[in-house]
């Protein structure tokens, strides 16, 4: 017998990750960090598809997960070469240190 | 007749092949299309010209084309040959002619540039097409095309050794007085217009009888205002001595022969409006007498030899006026012609004068050139001779045509006063031939071959010039007065005349005297007294100085005060305001990636908050 999540309770652990997620982007300096909070973003919006998808009995909510996943891969392929350039510039990973395009 | 049109047009074709040839056609090349253009202009003329006067029809009207047809104004270019347009036009194309082949040695290798020959002549020919529309356009708005037309070719010529400065500021004060004159001129199209509907000018004349007498006056007045402009009369006639800084055949065609007289042109050619007005008449008369004296004692002063021919200009352009003023209207054209015969005349002679001496202009540092300058020396000469009006020579009839009508027509004070001239012209032709061609040599001419006069192309023109500066009185009583009436044939005994003839005569006795023996060096001319009055006339009364201080340094002062200019204020304040809230919005714009998302996440927060609260 299969134990049921209730949708409510998968939702809270979404918002959860989501705030943990966007505290981390917003408070953390490190760019590496800032990615990785990023990354626990997106999880949690996933996570919030793949329970949608699960109450209602449709597929379109863990397709939505795979379009996500492919978002994060090209994501970190682009966030790569600009901490890449991040450290070869500004010799940190401080994106404070980048912030020379002010008005 | 219908050849006509070719007359204009051929010297526009030789305009058109050197402008379009930019200077690459090899000066000999240039020398023909120059002077032959305007040559074949000229043989046109003569059979257009003869065929008319065979037709015996008072007028001949060659329609082009409709220019314009805008709200019931439709002015069609028109060519309109009478008596009045056919001297002018055999004025334009002979003179012409001759001064353009005179200038094919003149000009030669004397410009600083290599297309400098090409675009002397390109010029040349612009003004010949030019002033052609101005005295053949039946419609007020062509004569008006090739008045601005003239105008411009003066200023190019005027500026044509444009490397000296001085030389572009001469052409630009021509340019800008004879403007105050043009614009006078234009608003009296304007009123013609309004009033009458038409600038036809044969139309036009046939209604002046609607106008009102003020309205007239008013019409008259602003013509007559372009032409004074123009003609450089009275109050306007500063621009000429300056506009000597051209080359010496440009002087000689435009600022003697043709365009300065432009202005008798316009105003004979209006004469059925003129007579609507006495006031107006009166103010050519006044104007002309005025300018007429002026420039007679400026001359009297002046040490260059083209000023001095300039001031001379001037003041025969004031007979002509005067001639219009008091209603010798045919004698002012016969003036306008003989003039234009001596006139070119002396100036092509003075002007091989300048080229055998290098380039000298002062006077006083020529003389005894009378055997070493043989062909010039004759040029002069008979230009003097007629200049002073020697009876039997061209300047004899027609101005004594002018003198005796004004004293028949509106009495003593101008007869006197032109009388008056007379002897002044006399007094200042002398002085300037006395001192050039008698006295001790100052400067030595080159041998020859080098001063040009030895050329054909420089001494036929002199000779056939001094041909009709001799004899063109005499076609002038004989054609002139069947063409135009009224060449009023006086008796030359009668008491007046016999004065009128004396006057110069005496005159020229006294400078021979005067100057011969350089008895004004002494004396008079010593005294503080006497050299103030020789400052003041040599500075042409003081006008250009009058000027200076009413109009230019007014004008100067007020652009200055005025550099910040007050209208761009608003376009400035637009600017500071924009650039304002512009640095406003750029303090959003910190460059920090955090501080971005910080704003992202409360802007999410907002949306998600209106959406699902409110």
């Amino acid at each position: 017998m299969a134990i049921v999540v209730p949708t409510a309770h998968v939702l809270c652990l979404a918002a959860i990750l989501f705030v943990i997620g966007l505290v981390g982007v917003l408070v953390r300096r490190n760019v590496i960090f800032l990615l990785m909070s990023l990354e626990v973003m997106m999880n949690a919006a996933g996570l919030a598809f793949v329970a949608a998808g699960a109450k209602w009995g449709q597929p379109d909510g863990q397709i939505m997960f795979m379009l996500i996943l492919a978002l994060a891969a090209a994501e970190v392929a682009v966030a790569l070469g600009l901490v890449l350039q991040l450290s070869r510039r500004f010799g940190a990973l401080d994106v404070d240190a980048a912030s020379e395009m002010s008005g | 007749m219908e050849l006509l049109w070719l007359v204009p047009t051929l010297p526009l074709a030789g305009f058109a092949l050197l402008f379009v040839s930019e200077g690459r056609l090899p000066d000999r090349v240039v020398a023909f299309v120059g002077a032959g253009s305007v040559g074949l202009a000229a043989l046109v003329a003569l059979l257009v010209g003869y065929q008319f006067l065979q037709s015996g029809q008072p007028s001949f009207a060659l329609t082009l084309w409709t220019w314009m047809s805008v709200a019931g104004f439709d002015p069609s270019v028109t060519l309109y040959l009478d008596a009045l347009s056919l001297v002018m036009v055999g004025v334009i194309t002979g003179v012409g002619f001759l001064i353009h082949v005179y200038a094919t040695g003149y000009m030669w290798k004397d410009h600083e540039e290599p297309a400098g020959y090409s675009r002397f002549f390109a010029y040349m020919n612009l003004f010949v097409f030019a002033m052609l529309m101005l005295v053949l356009g039946d419609n007020l708005l062509v004569l008006f095309l090739g008045w601005e037309g003239v105008g411009l070719c003066s200023y190019l010529l005027i500026g044509f050794y444009h490397r000296d400065a001085e030389n572009g500021l001469a052409a630009r004060k021509a340019f800008v007085v004879t403007r105050v004159g043009d614009t006078a001129l234009a608003l009296g199209l304007f009123l013609l217009v309004r009033e009458l509907g038409t600038l036809e000018i044969q139309a036009a004349l046939g209604q002046v009888g609607e106008l009102s007498p003020g309205m007239a006056t008013a019409i008259c007045l602003l013509l007559l205002g372009g032409a004074v402009g123009k003609s450089a009369q009275l109050p306007l006639q500063t621009w000429l001595p300056d506009a000597m800084a051209g080359p010496t055949p440009v002087s000689a065609l435009i600022h003697a022969a043709t365009m300065v007289t432009a202005g008798v042109y316009l105003v004979a050619r209006m004469r059925g409006l003129y007579l609507e007005s006495d006031d107006a008449l009166h103010v050519v008369a006044v104007v002309g007498l005025a300018t007429l004296l002026i420039s007679s004692f400026t001359a009297l002063a002046q040490s260059d030899i083209k000023r001095i021919l300039a001031y001379s200009t001037m003041s025969q352009i004031g007979y002509m006026f005067m001639a219009l003023g008091v209603g010798a209207w045919s004698a002012s054209i016969f003036h306008l012609m003989t003039h234009a015969f001596f006139k070119a005349l002396l100036f092509l002679s003075a002007g091989s004068v300048i080229l055998a001496l290098h380039h000298e202009q002062d006077i006083f540092k020529m003389g005894g050139l009378r055997k070493k300058l043989p062909v010039p020396f004759f040029g002069m000469l008979i230009g003097s001779l007629a200049l002073v009006a020697l009876p039997g020579t061209s300047g004899f009839f027609s101005k004594d045509a002018i003198l005796l009508t004004a004293e028949h027509e509106a009495g003593w004070l101008y007869w006197g006063g032109g009388l008056l001239a007379a002897g002044l012209t006399a007094l200042y032709t002398t002085r300037m031939m006395v001192i050039v061609f008698w006295g001790e040599a100052k400067t030595e001419p080159h041998d020859r071959s080098h001063a040009g006069f030895s050329r054909p192309n420089m001494w036929l023109p002199l000779a056939l010039l001094a041909l009709l500066s001799v004899a063109g009185g005499w076609f002038g009583i004989g054609v002139l007065d069947d063409l135009l009436g009224g060449v009023r044939s006086f008796s030359h005994f009668s008491p007046l005349a016999l004065a009128t003839m004396a006057v110069p005569l005496a005159a020229v006795a006294v400078g021979v005297w005067v100057f011969g023996r350089r008895a004004a060096e002494g004396g008079f001319m010593r005294s503080s007294f006497g050299r103030g009055v020789a400052r003041f006339f040599a500075s042409g009364w003081g006008f250009d100085w009058l000027y200076d201080r009413v109009f230019v340094r007014p004008f100067v002062g007020l652009a200055q005060a005025n550099k910040s200019d007050v209208v761009d204020l608003v376009y400035r304040i637009t600017v500071a305001i924009t650039r304002g809230i512009h640095h406003i919005g750029a303090l959003v714009q910190t460059g920090r990636l955090r501080w971005y998302a910080v704003n992202t996440a409360l802007g999410l927060i907002m949306v998600v908050w209106l959406v699902v609260v409110a």
